[in-house]
């Protein structure tokens, strides 16, 4: 494909300029393909925030509510269990909840929660997505067992403010969806109190 | 592949255990396409690019619609309001229906005009029409899918002419439905053969058809052998490489076919009611038959022909026989020359009627039946069955008096531009002196 006088710096270029106009074209092309996968409308709506009644909730008591498909725990500690908490430390990953993507700010606490009675979580092991069994009774899963989630899947151990015990496949404390208290007995969860919108 | 066109590499790795760089010679580097292919040369090219795009976004489609009586047009809905871009990718795939049928009938057109079909192409003209009826057998299954009205009265119509079949009709249309109606379960299997067994026979005809093309090399214009007439290298003269040429030219193609389709798509995507019928807005309701019963556009030449018999059965026969006299082309046309440039008067005279005929059929079939209607559909059946006797009688008994073929390839009617462009192109290089001539 060289003929004689053929003017290669012109090809070169006028080939390059077709392929670059091209590429941008198939590009935009791809736009819708990919948006396509994205969660409908339908979806997104579903996945608005999700207002919970928790008037009857015992302490020690614990309930699932269904939020984006997930598995959300709202669970009612008692005086006894909160003292647990700062006893464990030492056996925890991360105890002091400084990996921010875990919690929302307002969560970055000792009891992982606004009130400390109530913990809210995201109820699926950071390991491998199995959901973890309440176990709150000590010893009901070892000797120096003060209550807290086990994952029946590999053996992961949470304590009673959802913070990953060291030595366990789990890499991170379970997840805190944000919340806020829209009155002292209702729960929103799906967003922050702020903002107002899902985050 | 000679030796001085060794692969190195990782080509060469390859070459040594696949034959990529023979496979991509053999079908474009190195394929010698006639140079004077035209404006009808495009269909081709294009037809492949609809394909590809009707399974890009056929698959995208699957990935929110519902196969079920219950769910299907609500999914469809569905994906017009509440899926992403989903009203783009659905009209994208309705429009691309209507765009596969006027690309595939421009391509068959041009196998008429140019004697494409005649020997050594009967093979190539074979698979292309069994690609031809495996399109309309998708294009059918694909329009039950939204479980419209439409949709729904237009597969209980086409399942019924299956009855017409003497003795175990019946049964044969219960057999197909999976049902003693169109239901859940035709609906199904419908979708079935639409996303899964047609596609697949379809994308495996097309490289039959384009292995079959390679093989007997490219008819042209002026329907004569490029091969009689080739260089020191066993080229032909009148060839020029597919790729970069045509590969370039057919790129222009596409773009100026994206064009008018995008106008569509965006603008019109139910083209006034001919890609996409009003009544297909309402969900299917066994109960109740829409006034007016009509498919889309590329069927109405056929189903003129169906409805202007008085009889189901040789009704069925005449649509069946309408489609099957394409088939037999090859055989009916014994004329000495193949393209319509050197043809006798008669066959352009016949080969215009057919076309008329055809759009008439076309017209009256996506309109109600009249008493007038009727007649001159019968008329337009003739003249359409017509144009294959005649055609068969005129080659046979050599009544054509044909043009003497030219030795080598012309440039056709736009003779005037191609010098001009000549011209230009000479004007601009610098030339060598010795070709200089005096003035």
């Amino acid at each position: 494909m060289k003929p004689e006088g053929a003017d290669l710096r012109r090809r070169r270029l006028l080939t390059g300029a077709a392929g670059v106009v091209g590429g941008v074209g198939v590009a935009y092309a791809a736009v819708p393909f990919i948006g396509y996968w994205q969660p409908s409308v339908q979806a997104e709506a579903a996945a608005a925030p999700v207002e919970v009644d928790i008037s009857k909730l015992e302490p020690g008591q614990k309930i699932d509510v269904d939020w984006r498909g997930k598995p959300i725990w709202i669970f009612r500690r008692t005086q006894q269990e909160l003292d647990t908490l700062p006893k464990l430390n030492d056996l925890l990953r991360d105890p002091h909840s400084e990996i921010i993507t875990q919690q929302p700010p307002y969560c970055q606490n000792l009891p992982r929660s606004i009130k400390p009675e109530y913990g809210v979580m995201v109820g699926i092991c950071t390991h491998l997505g199995c959901i973890p069994l309440y176990q709150p009774k000590p010893g009901s899963v070892d000797d120096e067992w003060l209550g807290g989630f086990f994952c029946p899947c590999h053996g992961s151990k949470y304590d009673l403010a959802g913070r990953v015990y060291k030595g366990v496949p789990a890499p991170l404390n379970l997840a805190v969806p944000p919340y806020w208290y829209p009155s002292e007995s209702r729960i929103v969860i799906g967003e922050h109190q702020e903002k107002g919108g899902a985050s | 592949m000679s030796d001085d066109a060794k692969t190195r590499g990782l080509l060469g790795w390859i070459d040594a255990r696949f034959p990529f760089t023979k496979l991509w010679e053999d079908h474009a580097a190195k394929y010698y396409a006639p140079k004077n292919f035209n404006f009808w040369y495009y269909f081709g090219s294009l037809a492949i690019f609809v394909l590809v795009l009707q399974l890009l976004t056929g698959i995208w489609l699957t990935m929110y619609y519902k196969p079920s009586a219950a769910q299907a047009f609500a999914s469809v809905e569905y994906i017009m309001r509440d899926v992403h871009w989903g009203w783009l990718i659905r009209y994208l795939h309705s429009t691309g229906a209507s765009a596969f049928f006027v690309v595939i009938y421009l391509h068959m057109f041009r196998g008429l005009l140019y004697g494409s079909y005649r020997k050594p192409r009967e093979l190539l003209w074979l698979i292309g029409m069994a690609i031809y009826a495996i399109l309309m057998a998708e294009a059918f299954f694909g329009y039950l899918l939204p479980w419209g009205q439409m949709s729904y009265w237009g597969a209980q119509v086409i399942t019924s002419l299956f009855g017409a079949v003497p003795g175990i009709g019946e049964k044969l249309m219960i057999w197909i439905r999976g049902d003693y109606t169109v239901s859940d379960v035709t609906l199904n299997r419908f979708f079935a053969l639409h996303v899964a067994a047609m596609p697949l026979l379809l994308v495996l005809l097309v490289a039959v058809h384009l292995m079959a093309l390679h093989e007997v090399g490219s008819n042209n214009p002026d329907g004569i052998d490029i091969k009689r007439h080739k260089d020191t290298n066993g080229i032909p003269l009148d060839g020029i490489p597919f790729h970069p040429y045509y590969t370039v030219k057919d790129m222009v193609g596409v773009v100026v076919f994206l064009i008018v389709f995008v106008l569509v798509v965006f603008y019109s995507p139910t083209m006034l009611g001919l890609f996409l019928e009003p009544e297909n807005f309402e969900p299917a309701n066994p109960l109740k038959t829409p006034e007016h019963i009509a498919p889309v556009w590329y069927f109405t030449p056929f189903y003129s022909i169906l409805r202007c018999v008085p009889d189901k059965l040789w009704g069925v026969v005449a649509l069946a026989a309408s489609i099957f006299m394409l088939f037999l082309l090859p055989w009916l046309d014994r004329g000495k020359v193949r393209s319509v440039r050197y043809r006798g008067r008669g066959f352009k005279i016949a080969l215009a009627v057919f076309v008329i005929a055809v759009l008439i059929l076309g017209h009256l079939g996506a309109n109600p039946p009249s008493p007038g209607r009727n007649l001159v559909a019968r008329i337009c059946a003739v003249l359409y069955f017509g144009y294959f006797v005649f055609l068969w009688i005129y080659t046979f008994f050599d009544l054509e008096k044909t043009k003497p073929e030219p030795e080598r390839v012309t440039n056709g009617s736009f003779k005037w531009l191609w010098e001009w462009i000549q011209q230009q192109r000479l004007g601009k290089t610098k030339p060598e002196p010795e070709r200089v001539s005096p003035k």
